[in-house]
């Protein structure tokens, strides 16, 4: 278990690098650098003109359609990492399982095309 | 001794997060809050030895479920301002739902006990980790002892996948689409046409 976690030691410095970088950049402009803030200058900056209006906007059901589709190959994929780790352990029947498992899919798969989800408009 | 100190930041920080994402005002910081609660809660599964699942929450969760989560916070458009208004007027029937909850928790939790051969069971199924990794002994579990549990699931994702279609695709019939088919089996004869036009007559 220990030599285990002491892979991931790199994962870990990595992580507390980042932070103390990020920290760092943003602590040292606030810390060393002039702060007079005033309207002009706290104003949205866009080329020059104002913000048109919020970002945030109805937008089309259809890109929630692509994330879910998205989710569910997702899921379908991290199914597969352990049958590919473990297939010699497994035996047929849990290949044919796996076959099983994507077959129902497969069907899913199918009947998105026909219907026209992926096409986009 | 390292172990012990990031189980306790990993911890912190996904409580601290996880209250920030009920009360955060933005719900789009919540959704972020939630990302970083995601992450940490990674590091927890690392650090009991759980690789993969620790790998799954950040691929499944973080990748796509979070992502999911602010579509949803962005589709429904609402003012989360304008909803938090009558929060004086609902505040005491929320309250009472709350404390007849926390009663029915406190009930579960006073008459809650262990089996008594639940010890026993515990680590039984678990090979030793220099041996077998995190991912080779899960595979070794999934497809063959819980076969039916594993094509439930297929299933499952199965009816997601034609739920989300029906309640969400309408064919929109004011596009022209293209038709490749169509395209390929056009020949001359059916889309030219020579005439012989008489000088000055038109056609």
């Amino acid at each position: 278990m220990d030599t285990m976690l002491l892979e991931y030691l790199p994962i870990l410095l990595f992580l507390g690098i980042a932070v103390a970088f990020a920290a760092i950049a943003v602590g040292a402009s606030w810390l060393v650098a002039r702060q007079k803030p005033d309207v002009a200058k706290d104003s949205a900056y866009e080329c020059g003109f104002d913000a048109f209006d919020d970002a945030r906007s109805k937008f089309e059901v259809r890109f929630y359609l692509v994330a879910i589709l998205f989710i569910i190959f997702d899921l379908e994929v991290a199914f597969l990492f352990p049958w590919a780790v473990s297939l010699g352990k497994i035996g047929l029947f849990g290949f044919w399982s796996m076959i099983g498992f994507l077959g129902v899919l497969t069907v899913g798969f199918i009947y998105e095309w026909k219907k026209g989800a992926l096409e986009w408009e | 001794m390292i172990q012990a100190l990031v189980f306790y930041l990993f911890a912190a920080i996904t409580v601290a997060s996880a209250v920030m994402v009920i009360s955060a005002r933005n719900p789009v910081h919540a959704v972020l809050f939630l990302i970083l609660a995601f992450f940490n809660a990674a590091g927890l599964f690392l650090l009991v030895g759980a690789e993969f699942l620790a790998m799954v929450l950040v691929v499944v969760y973080v990748g796509a479920v979070a992502v999911l989560f602010l579509f949803v916070v962005m589709l429904l458009d609402i003012n989360f301002l304008k909803l938090r208004e009558g929060f004086l007027q609902y505040l005491p029937i929320g309250g009472v739902i709350g404390l007849i909850l926390l009663a029915e928790l406190a009930l579960v939790a006073g008459s809650w006990s262990f089996a008594p051969d639940a010890p026993l069971s515990v680590g039984t199924h678990v090979p030793d980790p220099t041996v077998v990794t995190n991912t080779d002994a899960l595979g070794r579990l999934i497809y063959t002892d819980y076969f039916y549990l594993f094509q439930i699931a297929g299933l499952i994702l199965l009816v997601a996948m034609i739920g989300t279609i029906l309640l969400t695709l309408r064919g929109r019939t004011d596009v022209r689409r293209q038709s490749i088919a169509e395209q390929v089996a056009r020949t001359k004869a059916d889309s030219v046409e020579i005439r012989k036009v008489a000088s000055g007559g038109g056609i």
